[in-house]
């Protein structure tokens, strides 16, 4: 076991170079020593509460809230034998795909300082790439959250289905999507916390069921178990002008290597997902932000100012003073495409058109295992570049991940090659609790691309 | 409707946002811009569709009304100085 104080030392080094923690904890929380996560030192996105520990969502409307409760994900991890390290870097409430949207700390890439680490888990996976000891963080996706940064920063996650993790105690971005999972250096990782962390939670009447849906959670087993006979759907998209070479060069070379142990791969297409994913995303994430940030008014906890004035002046200054400008702009989108003269003809028919994305998936799912495509578009940006996109243009970068997410799909991103130096994410997308699936192929590839 | 200056003030006075005169002209064109793009949803036929407002339907299951373990008041109220007696304080109504 590493020396917790060498741990610390080394974490703050980093810290202090890359700003990957808005909090780091001084005296390690760890509840016992065995476990599946015995000796794991185990970071949180700043959106899961952990107990008497700084927790702000990447906002300082949540400054000085230290929660009085553990998630249930973090109550999991301190059973098996997990020590706690701090709470990650990210866009507040996840609002973001470069996590530069935020008023704490903005983190840098771990291979490039001039460039972005993605978001809005940024800090989970930046810190992932860059640590030396036994690490695993947990981030959250709404709407590729994780697999965006992990693509960027080059590292493994797992965005579970909707409903296999517990969401008490994670602060809420859009209920309908947010899911919690494991970013970390190795398949074997990855599946080991998926195990911990999985499994159905009284305290969220989202969570699903195991026995009644006949979840097999033994994740780790499926770690090197062949791929024969598996049927991946390569995503035409995939290949557009607008795609980085490089990308679509590691795309290539995966084919080949799937290929060559006979995977049947066949190409596809999401026409449908791929021209409504965006706007059908952002009416309904953003109406149900707008809802759960209403919550934050200066009174039971976090921000507060002296009271003055009455309750809608004081509420407003609060919330003014203290949202960054990103969660304002989605506040009133979601606010515009909820008012009663507009919700019929923006959020009712985006829940329409999710069923439609949700069939979709599950069409081609009939025929295939998992679908392959990129990711993201691109390779991690630099800040400037970033800084010149309009918030439009920076939610077109979800392409790829915003429809798995409506669908509450599973899908991994797995490292594989570069392109110009920079790591290239693979997504694979697999059906609702078919994580098996996942980890099977993850696991193949892992380390393939360093041959 | 149309996305100007007003139309930007009005949603947020509803969203309790008080935005300062930069910010109101900086989300003009960029609200424009967005609902621009949402309107691609209107080239969508969802008749007869039935709307989805989870991915995959859950148990949906409630907890049994048996009182547990909770916060205690005294821990609660410890998250902010705005309180009185064992109440939180909040600002005037009128």
């Amino acid at each position: 076991m590493e020396d917790v104080n060498k741990v610390l030392e080394e974490t703050k080094k980093i810290n202090d170079e890359y700003n990957y923690l808005n909090t780091i904890i001084e005296k390690p929380i760890q509840r016992k020593k065995e476990g599946k996560l015995s000796n794991y030192y185990i970071t949180f996105k700043d959106a899961i509460c952990v107990k008497g520990v700084h927790s702000r969502a990447g906002s300082s409307i949540l400054e000085g809230y230290y929660p009085l409760f553990n998630a249930t994900v973090v109550e999991k991890c301190l059973d098996e034998g997990a020590i706690l390290l701090g709470k990650t870097t990210q866009d507040t409430f996840g609002f973001g795909s470069f996590n530069i949207n935020t008023n704490l700390n903005i983190p840098k890439h771990p291979l490039d300082k001039s460039r972005v680490t993605g978001g809005s888990s940024g800090g989970s996976c930046g810190f992932t790439k860059k640590v030396k000891f036994k690490h695993i963080s947990l981030g959250e996706s709404t709407g590729g959250s994780m697999a965006n940064p992990s693509s960027l920063c080059g590292v493994f996650s797992l965005t579970p289905t909707y409903g296999l993790v517990s969401r008490y105690g994670l602060m809420d971005y859009a209920n309908s999507m947010d899911k919690i999972g494991p970013i970390a250096n190795s398949m074997k990782e990855i599946a080991i916390m998926l195990e911990v962390i999985s499994g159905n939670d009284e305290k969220d009447s989202t969570s699903l069921n195991s026995n009644k849906n006949n979840i097999c959670r033994d994740y780790s087993k499926q770690i090197g178990v062949s791929l024969k006979g598996m049927r991946v759907g390569i995503l035409k998209e995939s290949f557009n002008d607008s795609i980085d070479e490089g990308i679509k060069n590691s795309m290539k070379k995966c084919i080949d290597i799937l290929k060559s142990v006979d995977v049947e791969c066949e190409e596809i297409s999401l026409p449908f997902s791929l021209k409504y994913g965006i706007p059908t995303y952002y009416i309904i994430a953003t109406s149900e932000a707008s809802t759960n940030l209403a919550r934050y008014c200066g009174i039971r906890y976090g921000a507060y100012l002296p009271l003055e004035g009455n309750f809608n002046e004081y509420f407003s200054k609060v919330r003014s003073t203290n949202f960054h400008p990103e969660a304002k702009r989605r506040i009133i989108l979601g606010t515009f495409v909820r008012m009663a003269t507009q919700r019929d003809a923006y959020y009712l028919k985006a829940a329409k058109i999710r069923t439609k994305i949700i069939e979709e998936y599950k069409e081609i799912f009939k025929k295939y295992d998992v679908i392959l495509s990129p990711a993201m578009p691109i390779v991690a940006p630099k800040f400037d570049e970033v800084d010149k996109l309009t918030p439009l243009q920076s939610y077109m970068m979800d392409i790829f991940t915003v429809s798995p997410n409506l669908a509450g799909v599973p899908h991994l991103t797995v490292p594989f090659w570069e392109s110009n130096n920079l790591p290239v994410g693979l997504m694979f997308i697999a059906d609702h609790l078919k994580e098996n699936n996942l980890i099977r192929i993850g696991s193949y590839l892992e380390g393939m691309d360093k041959n | 409707m149309e996305v100007n200056e007003d139309f930007v003030k009005h949603i947020a006075k509803v969203a309790r946002l008080e935005l300062s005169e930069e910010e109101v002209k900086s989300f003009v064109p960029q609200l424009k811009e967005i609902l621009e793009m949402f309107s691609v949803i209107d080239e969508c036929d969802v008749e007869n569709v039935q709307p989805s407002f989870q991915p995959i339907s859950g148990e949906g299951k409630l907890r049994e009304d048996i009182v547990g373990e909770c916060l205690l008041q005294e821990d609660v109220l410890s998250l902010t100085p705005h309180k009185k007696d064992s109440y939180f304080k909040g600002p005037r109504i009128i």
